[in-house]
């Protein structure tokens, strides 16, 4: 996993985007762009951190969840 | 009398649609569509911690600035598993200090080198040959390069390719022989008589009316 470690924490580029999404709603790019990651690794990693149940989708756009702000708090 | 079959295994062509894939890589489970928007450069190569592959990964690597600068993706592909890739990588950076900054796709049961035609078996039935395909951001090839096992690849072509292909998208114009950036481009041809008529009095370097060039700027 790119974003998250098999021990459930975010890697760091999984922080970057948790951090990114903590402010607001987002859509990939605004995240790519805030990070400084490659989009598609934004892409991904999003899937990865849906699935981890750290953030949530919103249409086209993302947030971030209790369990994923517990996380990087 | 009996029927002989042959399973003939098709090469995606310029013009279509690339086949979607999703398959584990270096930096995590990658799709196609994760590329949408961005160009793309799906290369494969036959096999980690072997030399020519090793000399192409640090040649990659060295062009990539150059390649995100023209808002180009680089993906690598090898029937290798993820931590052969990731110590191989770890490797050429330690020997040769050259970090590899893209993904690698461990394409294990060759799900993704089968539908992209990049095992040739008169050549290895186990491993890919040198396959370059460039994706445009709509996810359409544009380009497919085929090198075999002993013959390492031109950067400086691939890049050419590129800028080719972005000139041509940009001005819809055609780009001649060994052209580079600040060369004149190729005006399409006309496809009509009078059209044929009028263009050597457009003011273009013309050789006759089928063969016209023009700067860009």
């Amino acid at each position: 996993m790119a974003c998250i470690s098999p021990d459930g924490k975010p890697t760091e580029s999984g922080t970057k985007m948790l951090r990114a999404l903590k402010s607001n709603l987002k859509t990939p790019e605004d995240i790519a762009r805030e990070t400084g990651l490659p989009l598609f690794r934004v892409r991904s990693g999003l899937r990865e951190l849906v699935q981890a149940g750290v953030a949530e989708q919103d249409g086209s756009k993302y947030r971030i969840t209790e369990k994923g702000a517990a996380l990087i708090a | 009398m009996e029927e002989t079959k042959e399973k003939v295994i098709s090469i995606p062509r310029i013009g279509e649609p690339a086949p979607a894939f999703e398959a584990p890589t270096t930096h995590g489970v990658l799709k196609l569509e994760d590329f949408k928007g961005t160009w793309l450069i799906l290369f494969s190569h036959p096999a980690d911690f072997t030399p020519v592959c090793t000399t192409e990964f640090i040649a990659f690597a060295e062009i990539y600035p150059e390649l995100k600068k023209r808002g180009v993706e680089l993906l690598g592909l090898s029937v290798d598993s993820i931590s052969s890739h990731i110590a191989w990588v770890r490797n050429v950076e330690e020997k040769t200090g050259v970090k590899i900054p893209f993904p690698i796709i461990a394409d294990l049961n060759k799900e993704v080198a089968t539908a992209y035609g990049m095992i040739h078996p008169g050549q290895s039935k186990t491993e890919t040959v040198r396959c370059v395909f460039i994706i445009d951001p709509n996810q359409i090839i544009r380009t497919v390069l085929y090198y075999p096992l002993t013959t390492g690849r031109n950067m400086q072509e691939i890049l050419r390719i590129i800028d080719c292909l972005q000139t041509t998208d940009k001005y819809q114009v055609a780009t001649p022989a060994n052209w580079k950036p600040g060369d004149k481009v190729v005006v399409p041809p006309p496809n009509t008589q009078e059209g044929a008529e009028e263009r050597l009095k457009q003011g273009y370097e013309c050789i006759d009316w089928y063969l016209c060039k023009k700067e860009i700027k």
